[in-house]
């Protein structure tokens, strides 16, 4: 008898032992994404799925890029800029260990930057590192850098992704086993499956609450949805599906977060070729897109119309929508000014993903109305970057610009919008050399509105972010100024 | 037997040479390069041209042909572009999935047709034979995709029995493993199924109008003993090449169910590096399937003989 009351008083205490531990707040996440990283060193491709597993999390750059798009302090803890802005001290956060143990330091800072912007770089956003002169070592935790001019982007770009510090001694091995400095260390990652990086208990800043994140690779939109309903993942950043939208948002077990992008989506017309040289059928065209019925048709209503190559977000944003507002009628009589009264024939270029391919749909419809009959040709991106971006073989196309501050590229040469407008190219130039806000926030402004008048392109939306993740997942980000999926601060509620 | 089984090997690796050539040339021929699509529309063209370099893709047409195929002579597929591991070990990883897929799919197809075209071909004409077939209809008509979202939602979303897609990896255990196969298996193995139950049928239908049935029954067999000793066996030949053919399918045309299901298998590999133009992925995968193909053959071929003494004798 005694022993059973003692086997008994053992069962009722593991009992009450469990459900004490299933009351504790989860410290894991899965998370889905629809795209797999090629590999995962963000200073070696472009890919937008590389920065969203490794961003903030594993890797960390001199600054970093926060929800609202501002810049913070990262392995800087501070930094002081000359008179002429020039040169920027950067303060160095001390004891920084990297995730193999390996101490950080200015000598990594000057590797990193120099590796970056050298003659044998492969880094995929080298441009950002072109204003950088020299680096210098100062002492162990003081990095001088001298730039050929003032950039007022300088320490914007210095928190992308394509610029987070490496290790000389792991550099050439990030791709396939990432060692950055970030609260979370590369686990492990089963190709086609998933993705795994766990807490780092060295971390030198705040601890993060996650002590497990797996990030599920499901490129299939119907999967997508499933997997939310079935509960295998716990949280979609940039789900999918955009039809099946709605019908989260009326489950309380999810939530459903709207926020915005850096993707300006645009149908890029060649400037050089006729008859889109002439402003007046640029304008037609313009004016023949009801942006409001793409939105609904391709993004089921999510998504920002614009009228300019700017994002809704920013404090700069100007509304110029206006501008080139729907009016077939007014498109007709450009079109007639232009000398091409019975509309012409063209060729409109889509690359896989959804907005192009259902939106092309719709405007080659709307086209139709004011007689310009474009014919559709699907592509894949391979053929996209080769015949659109690289061959400029092409006369409309439709593409969403994610980079952030990609205002400049109407002023690039020989880009494949074919563009060129002298006064742009000025305007983009003095942005560059001014780091004061207001200045900055006027010429913006005035670079937006000759955008809009030129129309090099026509402006169509802001790519939306729909994120949908658990209703007791705090801590993710709404919008999506850089692509990341930054988890330092995501957490169960209790 | 000898001289047959040596003279298919001779013309396998002839065909195996010429598909190597073929698909080579044809990958060469599809616009797109790989290192533009890595770096992306920030490019510059000198980052461009140091990864070229440090990926070897500067070199000469023959050059990289002819390096490609000594490497697959001594067993190394070469290194995948954008996830620059080798090749072989991306294969081995799909296989570990696709395989097992493809064998359980197989298995649940054999087993669900071959009775089911007994029963239908013994009662031929019967309410019972057209109701089958009719269901086998709508297996063969059904688009797999959607037959396996229907399941996911029924056994995954809604009863929580199987998870909804994705796959462990075999380290986290046996069963683990095979509970997120069993919904794909099913979803892929039901349409075979209903392909094989019609084969069967037809197979043993033709086989039944023989006269050496008529003979057999004659002879005092009962119905059910003719079934099954002389006109199934007799009707094996156009079941296993049915079979043969679903396998070389099971196993790298199930790019869809992997979708529905994200489950990492070697269709999903070709997709993804035929998209990114990882050509040296595709052309790993592509050799290895004919291979298969060619190997799935011989053993079919191999097996009328086991089945159809006849064929033995004449070679």
């Amino acid at each position: 008898m005694k022993h059973f009351w003692k086997s008994a008083l053992a069962a009722s205490a593991l009992v009450f032992l469990s459900a004490t531990v299933s009351f504790a707040a989860k410290t894991d996440l899965v998370l889905g994404v629809v795209l797999e990283p090629p590999h995962l060193d963000p200073t070696a491709g472009a890919a937008t799925a590389i920065g969203e597993v490794v961003y903030a999390n594993v890797f960390e750059g001199l600054t970093r890029i926060d929800a609202k798009g501002q810049v913070l302090p990262a392995l800087a803890e501070s930094w002081t800029i000359s008179e002429d802005g020039k040169v920027y001290t950067f303060k160095l956060h001390k004891d920084v260990k990297f995730h193999d143990g390996t101490a950080f330091d200015a000598e990594d800072v000057k590797f990193s930057l120099d590796r970056a912007r050298g003659e044998k770089s492969t880094n995929p956003q080298k441009p950002l590192f072109a204003s950088i002169d020299t680096v210098e070592v100062v002492d162990p935790l003081t990095v001088k850098v001298t730039l050929k001019q003032p950039n007022g982007d300088f320490l914007y770009n210095m928190g992308w992704a394509a610029a987070v510090i490496v290790a000389p001694e792991s550099a050439d091995t990030n791709k396939e086993k990432p060692v950055g400095t970030g609260p979370f260390k590369f686990d492990n990652w089963a190709k086609g499956s998933q993705i795994v990086i766990t807490k780092n208990p060295g971390y030198w800043g705040t601890p993060v609450a996650l002590t497990k994140a797996t990030f599920r690779i499901i490129p299939d939109p119907a999967a997508a949805t499933a997997a939310l309903l079935a509960g295998d993942v716990q949280a979609f950043p940039v789900f999918p599906s955009y039809e099946a939208v709605a019908q989260f948002q009326t489950d309380p077990r999810f939530k459903v977060v709207i926020g915005t992008t850096e993707g300006e989506t645009i149908l890029g017309m060649n400037n050089k070729k006729p008859p889109f040289d002439n402003l007046k059928v640029r304008q037609a065209i313009s004016h023949a897109i009801d942006r409001k019925t793409v939105i609904d048709g391709t993004m089921f209503g999510l998504g920002t119309p614009i009228g300019s190559f700017f994002p809704p977000h920013h404090p700069a944003y100007l509304d110029l929508t206006g501008e080139s507002a729907y009016d077939p009628a007014l498109a007709k009589k450009l079109l007639a000014e232009a000398g091409h009264a019975d509309g012409f024939k063209t060729t409109l270029k889509l690359p896989p993903p959804v907005y192009a391919r259902r939106g092309g749909e719709i405007i080659a419809a709307e086209l139709r109305e004011i007689g310009i009959e474009a014919e559709i040709i699907p592509v894949e991106w391979a053929q996209w970057l080769e015949q659109v971006f690289k061959g400029k073989d092409y006369d409309l196309t439709i593409v969403s610009h994610t980079e952030p501050n990609d205002l400049n590229i109407f002023a690039r040469d020989d880009y494949y919008f074919n563009y060129n407008n002298p006064a742009f190219r000025d305007v983009i130039k003095q942005i560059e050399a001014t780091s004061d806000t207001a200045k900055r926030t006027e010429l913006y402004q005035q670079a937006q509105k000759i955008l809009a008048a030129d129309a090099p392109v026509a402006f169509l939306f802001q790519l939306p972010k729909t994120g949908i993740w658990d209703a007791k997942v705090e801590g993710l980000w709404e919008n999506g100024p850089i692509p990341a999926n930054d988890l330092t601060a995501v957490k169960w509620a209790e | 037997m000898l001289n047959y089984v040596s003279k298919r090997v001779l013309i396998g690796i002839l065909t195996l040479l010429a598909a190597s050539i073929v698909v080579f040339i044809v990958l060469e021929i599809v616009p797109g390069d790989p290192v533009r699509l890595m770096l992306g529309i920030n490019a510059t063209e000198d980052a461009v041209q140091a990864l070229q370099q440090q990926m070897g893709l500067d070199q000469p047409l023959l050059t990289r042909y002819f390096s490609w195929i000594g490497g697959l002579l001594t067993g190394d597929f070469g290194k995948s572009y954008t996830y620059s591991v080798p090749v072989l070990n991306l294969i081995t990883e799909r296989i570990a999935v696709s395989l097992p897929l493809a064998l359980i799919s197989l298995f649940l197809s054999t087993i669900i047709a071959i009775p089911v075209g007994l029963f239908s071909a013994s009662r031929r004409g019967t309410l019972a034979d057209s109701g089958t077939m009719g269901i086998a209809q709508i297996g063969v008509a059904i688009p797999n995709f959607w037959f396996a979202l229907l399941l996911v939602y029924v056994f995954a979303v809604s009863l929580r029995l199987v998870p909804a897609g994705g796959f462990p990896g075999w380290n986290a255990g046996l069963w683990a493993g095979f509970k997120s196969l069993i919904l794909p298996s099913i979803a892929l193995g039901l349409p075979q199924a209903a392909i094989l139950a019609r084969v069967t049928r037809s197979a043993l239908l033709d086989v039944l109008g023989e006269d050496y049935i008529r003979t057999a029954r004659a002879k005092g067999l009962t119905r059910r003993k003719v079934l099954y000793r002389h006109a199934l066996r007799n009707a094996l030949i156009p079941i296993l090449t049915i079979l043969g053919l679903q396998f070389a399918f099971l196993l790298a045309g199930t790019i869809i169910i992997e979708n529905v299901f994200y489950l990492p298998g070697l269709g999903r590999l070709v997709f993804q590096a035929i998209t990114q133009r990882d050509l040296i992925v595709v052309e790993g995968v592509v050799m290895l399937l004919v291979a298969t193909v060619i190997l799935v053959n011989l053993l079919v071929d191999l097996s009328y003989a086991l089945v159809d003494p006849r064929l033995r004798g004449r070679s």
